[in-house]
C-alpha cells in the first residue's frame, strides 16, 4: 500500500500547450480519489503521468515518498484499469488475470499463481469463465476481468481510467458499487478518472476537480457539493446542475433583497455582505432549495424566504418533479452563462432556472405561484473571477474532515473482517 | 481475435442472408460463375494446352482432342527436367529467403512505427513508399554493372538483394497497417503489468501480429515469384535463373519444336502453389491487400 | 499518440545509437522510458531501413553518373565523359518518344478500364451473399497471385496463330476473317497485352476499392434511398465522393505500376510492331546492347517520369499515400 504526492506537476506537449498545470495533490495511503472534469481538462494525463506511460515535464512525482518520475512503469508497481480494458485477446481470462504474475515469475521466481488467480476470480464471480477468451465475455465480465489483473498484481496502488464509460447504464451502477466494496475491502489507494460527476460523488473519498489541467478544488464530495470554491465547481458538480441567476443587491423596506430575473428574493443581510461594492452578482440556488412554499415545514420557513414566480413547465417523476421558470437575461449575462457551459462541456445553458419539487405540490405551470427558497444555503458568486464569495472555509474543512474519519473507520473494520477470517 | 463464436451483428447477418437467400441467391450464383469464369480462364487455356500434343496446338479448339502428359514428362523427367528443375529450386529458394529476409526485418521495424515513439519515422514510411513506387528497370543498369565487378552477377545473394527492394517496402506498409490494428492500449497495459519494453513485444505483441506477419509473408512471396525484370537482367544460367526468366528463355528440347507444350506445364506447375495459398488463405490475403488502404 | 516531430535531422538515420540528447531540440528531460524508446525505435528499423536505403539510393545516384558518360561494356576503355549529351541523344530518338507514347496509352486505357471493372468486382464482393464471399474473393485473387509472366503466355498462346484458338471461335463475327495474326500489327498486339494486362491487375484494384467502399457507412446509402435517391444517384452522389480518397490512391499505385509495364510486353511481342515501352527500351539499351551510358539515362529518365507522375498525384489531387501502399510488383 502506497501514498502518492505530485508536487507541481506540470504536462507540456511539443506545441508548449500545458495539458496539466501545477497539480498539487497529496493522496493518503487507502484513500480513494476521483480526478474530475470535463473531457480536455488533463485528468488523463495525470492518471499517465502516476503510471508512467507519459512523461512528466516538471514537478514531482513520489510514491511512498520516493521520486519515481523516472522509473519506467513495469518498476512503479502500480495496477492500472483501462477503459477499454485492455484484455489481452489471445489469452484466456485465466492468463489475461494470471499475466502480472508469470512477468513477475519471470523477474524473481515464485508464489502461487493458480492460487492468487483462484482467489481473484472467486473474488470476481469470474470462476466458471477462466477458459474462455475475452471475445466472448460480456462488457461486465470483461471489467471484473482487467481488475482481477489489478488485484492479483498486489499493486501499491489501484489506477483507474474511466473504466466505466464503456457500459450501459445499468451496468455502471452495479459496477460502481462493486469497485467501492473492492477497494473498501482491499483498502488499496485508487486514483480513478471519469468525467461522470455521479461516478465522482459515489466513489471517492475526496474529488479533484480540474479545468484546463488546473486543480479548482479538492475535497470530500459532500464539501464540494455545499462549499464550492467556484462557478465552474459549482456548476460541474450535482445533478441536475446549480441554477445560477443574476442579481443585484437592494436595500429594500423589508431588509436586504437579491433583485433577480425571476423575483425579489429576500436574503439575510450577513449574506449580502459579501457582495457589498458590486452591482452585479451570480447567486447560486441548486434545484432542491427551492420548495412549494404551501409545503414547507413551520419549522423550517425562517431559514429561507417566499418569492412568487411563474412556472413555464413541470415534470412530474414520481418521487419528485421539477418545475422550470424561464427569465430573460441581458446580454453580458448570457455570455457568462454560455462560456461556464463551454468549460463544463456541457450545452448551451438555458436561461431557465430548475426547481426540484415535492411530488405532491399541486403548483401548475402558467400561473404565479408561490415558491420557498432556502437562502441560508445560497451561494453568490463573483461574476469576474468566478470566485464564490459566500464560501464557508471551515465548514467545508470540516465536512472533508468528517469524510477522512469515515473511511478510516470503514478500513479499519476492513481489516478487522480480514484479521477475523485469517 | 477469436471468432469461434459470432458477434450480434455476424448474427444478425447470417439471419439476414437467409431471408434475403430465397430472393438473390440465383443472381448472385449467376455472378459469381461470370467472374469465376473471367479470372480462370486464362489458366484453365494453359491448362488446357499443357495437355496438347504438339501436333494439335495448331486445333484451333480449346480443349487438347487427346490428352497427353508428354508436356510434363519433358520438363520433369525428361530432356528440358535439368533446367526447369533447376529454374524451380531457383525460384522456390530465393523467393522463400528474400521473403523471409523481409519479413522478419520488416516485422521490427514495423512495430517500431506502430508502437514507439522515435524521431525520423516518418523518413522511414515515406522512403518505403518511395521504394514501392520505383520503375524496377532503372535499378537494373547499374546493379547489373555492380554484380559483374564484385562476383553477384548469376548468383542468389546477387537475386535476393535486389528483391528485398520489392518485398521490404510493401512488408513495412502491410505490417504497419496490421500492428497499427492492434489495440494501443494492450502493450501499456503489459507494461503497467510489470513487462519490460520487449516482455510487451514478445507476451503481448508477437502472439497478436503473428497472422498478420504470416500474411504479409505471403503478399511478399508473391511478389518476389513473380519477378521477371531482375530475373533476366542479373541471371545469365541455371546457377540462379529463376522460373519466369527460364521460361521466357525457354527453346524447347528441339528447335524443330515449339516449346508451346512445355511451357504451359511449366507456367501450370508454378502456378499450383498461388493457387493452393490463395485457396487456404483468401481471407488473410484479402485483408492484407485492404489494410493498408484503410486508414486506422 | 504520435507526437511525430514533423522535421527530422537526416542524420538520425545513420546515428541509430543516438538517445537524441546532445541536440537539445526537447528542453523537457526525457525519461529512461522515452530515451529507450527512441534507442530501441531505431534498432528495429535501422536494419530494414537502411538496406531499402541501400538497394535504391545506390544504383539510382550510380545510374545517374553512369548516364553522364559514354560507355559501352563492349568497349569499356572508350569510357568518357560527354555531360547531358546521353540525354540529347534519347530526346532527339524517335524511338523513346515513341515508347514514352505506347506506354501513355496502356497507361491510360488500362488504369481506365481496370477502375471500371475494378469497382464492378467491388461491388460484387461487397454485396456478395456470404455464400458466395469466399468463392468470389479466392477467384479474384488467383489472377493477383499469378506470375504476369505465366499470364502473358496464356493470353499469347490463346491469341496466338499457331496455338491459339480465339480467331476460331470469333470467325464468325462479320468482318473478321478467322486468320488474324494478332502479334504482327501495333493495334491488335496492343489489344492483347492491354487485356492481359487488365485480366492481371484488376483484382488488386478491386481490392483497394472494396476497402474504400467497406469505408462507406451503410447508413449513408439508405439515407440516400430514403430521401428519394435512385440506385445509380446513390452510387454517384454518396458512394463515390465518399470514397474519392481510395479510388485516388488505386489510381495512383495502379498508374505508377502500369507506366513500368515489361513482363507482358517482352513475352508477346519483345517491342516489336510498335509496341516499345519505356522499361523495355532500358532493358535492352543497356542489358541487351550493353550501352550503359545510354541505358542509365533511360533509366534515370523513366524514374524522374514515374516520381514526376507521383508528384502530380500527390501535390495536385492531394492523394494521401499514408492510405495505400505497395503495388503487385
Amino acid at each position: 500500500m502506497a501514498s502518492i504526492t505530485l508536487k507541481n506537476i506540470v504536462k507540456k506537449y511539443d506545441d508548449g500547450f500545458p495539458a496539466v498545470n501545477n497539480v498539487s495533490l497529496d493522496i493518503a495511503d487507502g484513500e480513494f480519489v476521483i480526478l474530475v472534469g470535463p473531457s480536455g481538462c488533463g485528468k488523463s494525463t495525470l492518471l499517465r503521468m502516476i503510471v508512467g506511460l507519459e512523461d512528466i515535464t516538471s514537478g514531482e512525482l513520489q510514491i511512498n515518498g520516493r521520486r519515481m518520475n523516472e522509473a519506467a512503469p513495469k518498476d512503479r508497481n502500480l495496477a492500472m484499469v483501462f477503459q477499454n480494458y485492455a484484455l489481452y485477446p489471445h489469452l484466456t481470462v485465466y492468463e489475461n488475470i494470471a499475466f502480472p504474475l508469470r512477468l513477475a515469475k519471470d523477474a524473481n521466481g515464485g508464489g502461487s499463481v493458480d492460487e492468487k488467480v483462484q482467489r481473484a476470480a472467486k473474488m470476481l464471480e469470474l470462476t466458471e469463465h477462466l477458459d474462455r477468451k475475452p471475445a466472448n465475455l460480456s462488457g461486465g465480465q470483461r471489467q471484473r476481468v482487467a481488475m482481477g489483473r489489478a488485484i492479483v498484481r498486489e499493486a501499491d496502488a489501484f489506477l483507474f481510467d474511466e473504466p466505466l464509460s464503456n457500459l450501459d447504464a445499468k451496468l455502471r451502477g452495479q459496477m460502481r458499487a462493486e469497485i467501492a466494496q473492492l477497494q473498501r475491502s482491499l483498502g488499496v489507494t485508487s486514483v480513478y478518472v471519469t468525467h461522470d460527476q455521479t461516478e465522482a460523488m459515489t466513489l471517492g473519498d475526496r474529488v479533484a476537480v480540474l479545468k484546463k489541467g488546473i486543480l479548482q478544488q479538492v475535497a470530500s464530495p459532500r464539501e464540494l457539493y455545499e462549499q464550492p470554491v467556484n462557478l465552474f465547481v459549482a456548476g460541474f458538480i450535482g445533478s441536475p446542475s446549480m441554477n445560477f441567476l443574476p442579481a443585484t443587491i437592494t436595500e429594500g423596506s423589508g431588509g436586504t433583497v437579491l433583485s433577480t430575473p425571476i423575483g425579489d428574493i429576500p436574503i439575510p443581510a450577513d449574506r449580502a455582505a459579501v457582495a457589498q461594492g458590486k452591482d452585479l452578482v451570480l447567486v447560486g440556488v441548486r434545484p432542491e432549495f427551492f420548495e412549494d412554499a404551501t409545503l414547507v415545514d413551520e419549522a423550517k420557513m425562517p431559514k429561507g424566504s417566499v418569492f412568487t414566480a411563474e412556472l413555464s413547465h413541470l415534470e412530474w417523476l414520481g418521487h419528485e418533479q421539477y418545475g422550470y421558470i424561464e427569465f430573460e437575461p441581458d446580454e453580458k449575462v448570457r455570455r457568462l452563462l454560455s462560456d461556464l457551459a463551454a468549460d463544463m462541456d456541457a450545452d448551451e445553458l438555458r436561461p431557465q432556472v430548475v426547481t426540484t419539487l415535492s411530488a405532491e405540490s399541486r403548483v401548475r405551470p402558467g400561473r404565479p405561484v408561490e415558491l420557498w427558497v432556502d437562502t441560508s444555503r445560497i451561494h453568490i458568486f463573483d461574476p469576474e473571477s468566478g470566485e464564490n464569495l459566500t464560501r464557508d472555509a471551515e465548514a467545508g474543512a470540516e465536512l472533508t474532515r468528517m469524510a477522512a474519519e469515515e473511511r478510516e473507520r470503514e478500513l479499519a473494520a476492513a481489516r478487522e473482517r480480514d484479521a477475523q477470517k485469517a | 481475435m477469436s471468432t469461434e463464436t459470432l458477434t450480434p451483428e455476424e448474427a444478425e447477418g447470417q439471419r439476414r442472408a437467409r431471408r434475403a437467400k430465397r430472393n438473390t441467391s440465383i443472381g448472385w450464383w449467376v455472378i459469381t460463375i461470370v467472374v469465376a469464369v473471367w479470372c480462370l480462364f486464362p489458366v484453365a487455356s494453359i491448362l488446357a494446352t499443357s495437355f496438347k500434343t504438339p501436333g494439335e496446338l495448331s486445333n484451333g479448339k480449346f480443349l487438347p482432342d487427346n490428352p497427353s502428359t508428354s508436356n510434363y514428362e519433358e520438363i520433369l523427367v525428361g530432356d528440358s527436367q535439368e533446367l526447369f528443375l533447376s529454374a524451380l529450386w531457383n525460384s522456390i529458394g530465393i523467393s522463400i529467403i528474400a521473403t523471409l529476409i523481409a519479413v522478419v526485418l520488416a516485422t521490427l521495424c514495423a512495430y517500431a512505427i506502430a508502437r514507439l515513439d522515435f524521431p525520423g519515422k516518418k523518413i522511414v514510411l515515406t522512403v518505403s513508399l518511395m521504394v514501392s513506387m520505383f520503375p524496377v528497370i532503372s535499378l537494373v543498369t547499374p546493379l547489373f554493372n555492380l554484380w559483374r565487378s564484385i562476383g553477384l552477377y548469376d548468383t542468389w545473394p546477387g537475386l535476393i538483394i535486389p528483391y528485398l527492394s520489392l518485398t521490404l517496402p510493401i512488408a513495412i506498409w502491410t505490417l504497419a497497417a496490421f500492428f497499427q490494428q492492434i489495440p494501443w492500449e494492450l502493450e501499456q497495459a503489459a507494461q503497467v503489468d510489470g513487462a519490460t519494453p520487449l516482455q510487451a513485444f514478445r507476451k503481448v505483441i508477437v502472439p497478436l501480429a503473428a497472422p498478420g506477419v504470416f500474411t504479409t509473408a505471403i503478399i511478399a512471396f508473391f511478389i518476389a515469384w513473380n519477378d521477371f525484370v531482375y530475373g533476366i537482367s542479373l541471371t545469365s544460367t541455371e546457377a540462379a535463373r529463376p522460373v519466369p526468366a527460364a521460361l521466357a528463355f525457354f527453346t524447347g528440347a528441339s528447335q524443330f519444336e515449339s516449346p508451346t507444350g512445355a511451357i504451359s506445364a511449366a507456367a501450370i506447375i508454378v502456378t499450383i502453389p498461388v493457387v493452393l495459398l490463395v485457396m487456404l488463405f483468401q481471407k488473410q490475403i484479402v485483408a492484407g491487400l485492404t489494410s493498408g488502404a484503410v486508414k486506422g | 499518440m504520435s507526437s511525430i516531430p514533423t522535421t527530422v535531422p537526416a542524420v538520425d538515420a545513420e546515428a541509430p545509437d543516438d538517445p537524441s540528447g546532445g541536440r537539445g531540440r526537447r528542453k523537457a528531460p526525457r525519461s529512461e522510458r522515452a530515451r529507450a524508446e527512441a534507442r530501441l525505435g531505431w534498432w528495429l528499423a535501422g536494419p530494414a531501413f537502411f538496406i531499402m536505403v541501400a538497394v535504391i539510393f545506390y544504383p539510382v545516384l550510380q545510374a545517374f553518373w553512369d548516364s553522364l558518360f559514354s560507355y559501352r561494356l563492349t568497349a569499356p576503355e572508350e569510357r568518357e565523359f560527354v555531360g547531358l549529351s546521353n540525354y540529347g541523344v534519347i530526346f532527339s530518338d524517335p524511338v523513346f518518344w515513341s515508347a514514352l507514347g505506347v506506354t501513355t496509352l496502356i497507361t491510360v486505357v488500362t488504369v481506365f478500364v481496370e477502375l471500371i471493372l475494378g469497382f464492378m468486382l467491388a461491388m460484387v464482393m461487397h454485396k456478395a451473399i456470404k455464400s458466395t464471399r469466399g468463392l468470389v474473393r479466392t477467384v479474384i485473387l488467383v489472377p493477383y497471385g499469378i506470375i504476369t509472366v505465366v499470364s502473358a503466355f496464356a493470353w499469347y498462346y490463346m491469341f496466338s496463330i499457331d496455338s491459339g484458338y480465339i480467331n476460331n471461335w470469333f470467325s464468325w463475327v462479320p468482318g473478321f476473317d478467322g486468320q488474324l495474326n494478332w502479334f504482327a500489327q501495333g493495334g491488335s498486339a496492343l489489344f492483347v497485352i492491354m487485356f492481359s494486362e487488365i485480366w492481371k491487375t484488376t483484382p488488386f484494384i478491386s481490392l483497394l476499392l472494396l476497402a474504400g467502399l467497406a469505408q462507406v457507412p451503410d447508413d449513408l446509402s439508405e439515407a440516400a434511398a430514403v430521401d428519394g435517391a435512385s440506385w445509380w444517384q446513390r452510387l454517384w452522389r454518396v458512394i463515390l465522393p465518399n470514397m474519392k480518397a481510395a479510388i485516388m490512391v488505386a489510381v495512383l499505385f495502379r498508374a505508377l505500376d502500369a507506366f513500368r509495364v515489361f513482363d507482358s510486353i517482352f513475352i508477346m511481342t519483345n517491342g516489336a510492331y510498335g509496341t516499345e515501352v519505356l522499361s523495355l527500351l532500358a532493358y535492352r539499351t543497356s542489358i541487351g546492347r550493353l550501352e550503359i551510358g545510354l541505358g542509365s539515362a533511360i533509366s534515370v529518365v523513366l524514374f524522374l517520369l514515374v516520381g514526376l507522375l507521383a508528384l502530380i498525384a500527390v501535390k495536385g489531387f492531394n492523394v494521401d499515400l499514408a492510405g495505400g501502399r505497395g503495388g503487385r510488383k
